[in-house]
């Protein structure tokens, strides 16, 4: 089940970068990781922003479109529908809904990220070629 | 992010410009990426690379921009995405489009049909939703042919259709044909009608010109006037005067014009006569191209004044006899402006004075004045939308600068001139850039952009007509508007040449700088002259002048503007001096150098071709100016932008550096 939402994510991010075999096989890693980074600090400037009085949905959405488009960029679709739900709430001015919406977001962005380094650890262990070559 | 790489693949592709299509296309295509994540950027560069194109990373859009500009023939496409924390994507869509005319495709993950609209609006070629998939990067190549091809083909359309308007300008104007200016202007009215055509068609999505005629002109009046100068927006104008046919763009255009009219008024009576004598430039000796370009007619009519007054100019200038021309009409031409009489060069009444003073200017002024009318003509109807308006008023100004220049020189006009010229030169080279850009440009950005709902845009299309007059005046008639609009021609690559219709926006800019006599300094922001790389030898008018004049203009303009908008100015300016002939920019060449030299041109050496480097030079001035002139315009332009716009009626000369 774990694995198989991994390799799903992991395949639709694939389809994404496009990897290639004579390519740097690293470089999924390699962006996974550059992505982590970023989000992270998206994550916590989002956090911050919510624990504000008056929530400046503006602001939320634009920080969480900036998330959005990351997210998407490596393939992480259920990440991707979280911060759609979440802009809605935010469009709605529903605090609420963002608050609980964003919950849910951090534990997928978690769950994604332990999933990929689990992955990771594996396509390691199996050897580059085997980790490029891998499929949908 | 790093700009990897880029840099390294330009060189092995600058060749590629318009006509480098080769046999692995599009392999080898080259492409800047700009975004702020760095993921994506990352994801994306490593899809392109699949893709087999040389890519170029960006994380900013100020730092893209500045890539663009010293490589001017370096990229071949452009990707950005749309929301990005230091400049707004669309935004720098404009840009490029005004300067670089480059296709431009947009990314976001925001699939919101207003944000798709509004890149369209702004002139991307396309517009991808993240996550952006790789076999929609496969064909991206499209958009770099598209237009080229669009680009070369207006070029063509717009000389024929701009030799009929000018032959029509021409009779309007009478003693067009100057003796100095004869050939020249009938040179120069080609290739400002040309430029202008081009312009047009590229950034005014091929929209008919609008000549503002008095009853239109009344219309609006009424309808501003009924809004409120403070709540007058186009769209609202627009409603107002109800006239069919007549786009918001229009309307921005010539209300830019307008609120520079305004300013002119009001402000510094120097200013006011540097702007009168953009406005109707060549009133008498000079024949009065009325600036404002609001009025094409006037333009085409000024155009033909300018050929004269250009004449005028340059003797005017050289010779720093006779020169004077009609120049002072301060305050008197305003109203011209916007009445649209015959165009005139405004050149303030002391331009002509200045004409002796400005010996570089003699050069532009020969070569704007000329440029101008044709211009501000070409602008209009070009851009018909406000662009054009405001180009012309630019462009008048551009083509005042020489004359100005020569005037100006004496100061006060500088500063007018200034204002003239920045906004007009911002116009300029918005028009100017576009004229070349527009050809590839209009398609994307520029024409979107520009055409769209910035003044900037339309301002830029008239400038790439401008740059068609100024080159005239340069002498070159058409050379040295092509120059500017030369850059139109080449299609997809950034004909910057604008150099040679720079020259009478650098008049204007020399004003700005205010007496600089040749301020040179004008650090081209921005405005790398790519145009010197299509700066095909102006020859042997002006196109160095321009160049020189705008570039002094630039520089100072630059500090004080944002590249942004002078990097549109600069583009056009770019896009003139590229046009400008090398060899004309020999000429005018020896007078830049020196001006060049006084300045501390930032001459961007833009790859001009064989050619000189001076007309890189000027072509990087003048895009130094451009942005000294968008720089000026942002800080004149008080007036509430609408949307973006490069609103130049803000623009006063006050803000140029005296």
């Amino acid at each position: 089940m774990d694995r198989n939402q991994s390799r799903r994510q992991v395949a639709a991010m694939k389809q994404c970068l496009f990897d290639q075999d004579d390519a740097n096989p690293n470089f999924v890693e390699e962006i996974v990781t550059l992505h982590y980074r970023d989000s992270s600090r998206l994550i916590s400037s989002i956090e911050q922003a919510l624990k504000e009085r008056n929530l400046d949905f503006n602001k939320l959405d634009t920080l969480m479109h900036q998330f959005k488009g990351s997210s998407s960029s490596i393939g992480a679709k259920k990440v991707k529908a979280e911060c759609n739900l979440f802009r809605e709430y935010c469009r709605e001015g529903n605090a609420e809904g963002c608050t609980r919406s964003f919950q849910q977001l951090k534990k997928e962005h978690g769950a994604l990220r332990k999933k990929l380094e689990a992955y990771f650890q594996l396509a390691r262990q199996a050897g580059p070629h085997e980790t490029a070559c891998r499929s949908k | 992010m790093n700009l990897s790489n880029g840099k390294g693949s330009n060189s092995s592709s600058v060749k590629t410009g318009e006509n480098t299509i080769s046999d692995h296309f599009p392999a080898g295509l080259r492409v800047l990426v700009v975004d702020d994540d760095s993921t994506c950027l990352l994801i994306l560069e490593r899809m392109l690379r699949f893709c087999l194109y040389e890519v170029t990373k960006c994380n900013r859009a100020e730092a893209a921009l500045s890539i663009l500009r010293e490589n001017k023939n370096g990229f071949d496409i452009v990707l950005s995405d749309v929301h990005m924390p230091d400049m707004d994507g669309f935004k720098l869509l404009e840009h490029i489009g005004l300067e670089m005319d480059l296709p431009v495709i947009m990314m976001s993950a925001d699939d919101g049909k207003n944000v798709v609209m509004k890149g369209v609006t702004h002139g991307a070629c396309d517009y991808l939703i993240k996550p952006v998939r790789i076999e929609a990067l496969r064909n991206i190549w499209q958009h770099v042919i598209r237009k080229r091809k669009n680009g070369g083909k207006e070029g063509e359309q717009s000389g024929s259709v701009e030799e009929g308007d000018r032959l029509q300008k021409g009779s309007d104007d009478g003693d067009y044909s100057s003796s100095v200016n004869e050939g020249k202007s009938s040179k120069k009215r080609r290739d400002e009608e040309d430029e202008g055509e081009e312009r047009e068609d590229s950034s005014a999505l091929k929209k008919p010109r609008v000549v503002w005629s008095v009853e239109l002109h009344q219309q609006f009046m009424a309808a501003v006037n009924q809004l409120g100068i403070d709540k007058a927006v186009p769209k609202r104008i627009l409603e107002l005067m109800n006239v069919p046919g007549l786009t918001r763009e229009n309307v921005a255009s010539h209300l830019q014009k307008y609120r520079l009219y305004l300013r002119r008024l009001s402000g510094v009576s120097q200013q006011s006569s540097l702007n009168s004598s953009f406005m109707s430039s060549q009133e008498g000796s000079f024949g009065t191209t009325s600036i404002n370009g609001i009025d094409l007619q006037t333009f085409s009519a000024g155009s033909q004044l300018q050929s004269q007054s250009l004449a005028k100019l340059q003797a005017a200038g050289l010779g720093r006899s006779s020169a004077k021309p009609g120049v002072p009409m301060p305050l008197s031409d305003h109203k011209n402006l916007f009445s649209f009489e015959s165009p005139r060069l405004r050149f303030g009444e002391g331009q002509l004075q200045h004409l002796s003073n400005n010996k570089p200017i003699n050069l532009l002024h020969g070569i704007p004045t000329n440029m101008e009318p044709k211009q501000l003509v070409n602008l209009h109807q070009s851009s018909q939308t406000l662009g054009n308006l405001n180009m012309p008023l630019n462009v008048s100004s551009a083509q005042n600068n020489p004359l100005l220049m020569h005037m100006a020189q004496s100061q006060s006009r500088g500063q007018m001139l200034s204002e003239n010229t920045g906004s007009h030169v911002n116009r300029f080279s918005s028009s100017l850039v576009q004229p070349t850009v527009t050809n590839g440009i209009s398609n994307g950005v520029l024409g979107n952009g520009i055409v769209g709902n910035r003044n900037i845009t339309s301002a830029y299309n008239p400038v790439p007509q401008n740059s068609s007059l100024l080159s005239f005046p340069m002498n070159q008639s058409n050379e040295m508007s092509v120059n500017s609009f030369s850059l139109r021609n080449t299609p997809g690559t950034s004909e910057f040449k604008g150099v040679g219709g720079f020259v009478p926006s650098y008049d204007m800019f020399n004003e700005f700088n205010h007496q600089k006599s040749h301020d040179w300094d004008l650090t081209n922001t921005g405005m790398t002259y790519d145009a010197s790389q299509h700066v095909s030898p102006l020859q042997g008018n002006i196109d160095v002048l321009p160049s020189v004049l705008v570039h002094q203009g630039f520089p100072s303009m630059q500090q004080t503007v944002q590249n942004r908008d002078t990097t549109s100015i600069g583009k056009a300016m770019f896009s003139t001096g590229e046009g400008i002939h090398q060899s004309n920019l020999q000429n005018v060449g020896q007078s830049f150098n020196n001006l060049l030299v006084d300045n501390s041109l930032r001459v961007k050496d833009e790859r001009i071709p064989d050619q000189n480097s001076q007309i890189n030079d000027f072509l990087s001035e003048q895009y130094g100016q451009e942005d000294l002139i968008s720089a000026f315009l942002k800080q004149q332009e008080s007036v509430g932008q609408e949307e973006d716009e490069f609103d130049f009626g803000g623009y006063s000369l006050d803000n140029i550096s005296t």
